[in-house]
């Protein structure tokens, strides 16, 4: 049941990211530049999601276990350190280039795009990378 | 500053696609999605490797189910520079995984969850972001 699960959320995001036009980085860059000519309508992808996400999370965060799995995952770090601000700058820097973050980065792989091909090999050089210095 | 190509409608439709499938993942699987997270796990880890792999290739089957259902084309445009792909991908990869966490780990799960170091994050990769725009426009 999980599996099935994971299959239909990620269908479902995938979906999402390709309506809210996230999965377009011409889209995502004029939404970053805001000293300009700005798209301001990403954020509302933001908000759209933490409507449903928040209230769901709030709901439920308490119950003792999830409906297919034993327990519920959630991180527990709290800490605000280094890695967490360098790590941020450096994918905030690596999303401004572009204009693709994880998710769509992966979801444009169905247009068969040779560049974001490139991109998400690299990406996961980088994830690779990571793990061997954390 | 001037405000072009706006579609708030279609972009808070495409939203509310994400924080449902965020807000099932957790009531269902009990797992927070964050897509750097599933990905790098996938990669590197064996724990959860087929649900992480099945959420992927449901990342990737989106779009073609959304084209086939609506008949609509999907468009994108993206650059062409590949030393520029190449090193952005690395800081992507690179940089989520040492903050642990994208757009979605930290900008939806974590906030959703209140999580200062997720709010961080967030204001953190949106200022670089529009500062690396800002400076590439300018170049």
């Amino acid at each position: 049941m999980n599996k099935i699960i994971s299959l239909l959320c990620g269908i479902v995001f995938g979906i999402g990211l390709v309506i809210s036009e996230m999965i377009n980085p011409e889209k995502v860059l004029s939404f970053l530049n805001i000293f300009s000519d700005w798209d301001p309508s990403l954020a509302f992808v933001m908000i759209g999601a933490l409507l449903v996400s928040t209230p769901v999370f709030h709901l439920f965060k308490n119950k003792k276990k999830p409906l297919f799995s034993s327990n519920f995952l959630i991180s527990k770090n709290k800490e605000v350190d280094k890695k967490l601000i360098i790590g941020s700058i450096l994918f905030g820097a690596g999303w401004g280039l572009i204009g693709l973050c994880p998710g769509p980065a992966i979801t444009s792989l169905a247009l068969l795009n040779v560049n974001s091909a490139l991109f998400v090999t690299s990406m996961f050089a980088g994830f690779y990378v990571a793990s061997k210095v954390n | 500053m001037n405000i072009v190509n706006f579609t708030p409608i279609t972009s808070l439709s495409g939203g509310f696609l994400i924080g449902l499938s965020v807000a099932l993942f957790f009531i269902l699987n009990g797992r927070m999605i964050g897509i750097s997270g599933i990905a790098s796990n996938f990669l590197i880890s064996k724990d959860n490797r087929m649900q992480n792999f099945l959420f992927l290739f449901g990342l990737i089957l989106g779009p073609l189910i959304y084209s086939f259902t609506t008949s609509k084309e999907i468009n994108i445009s993206i650059s062409n520079s590949l030393s520029l792909l190449v090193v952005a991908g690395i800081l992507v990869g690179f940089g989520t995984r040492l903050s642990n966490g994208c757009t979605s780990g930290h900008g939806i799960s974590g906030i959703s969850r209140f999580s200062l170091r997720s709010i961080i994050a967030t204001i953190t990769f949106m200022i670089v972001g529009i500062i690396t725009v800002l400076i590439t426009g300018i170049l």
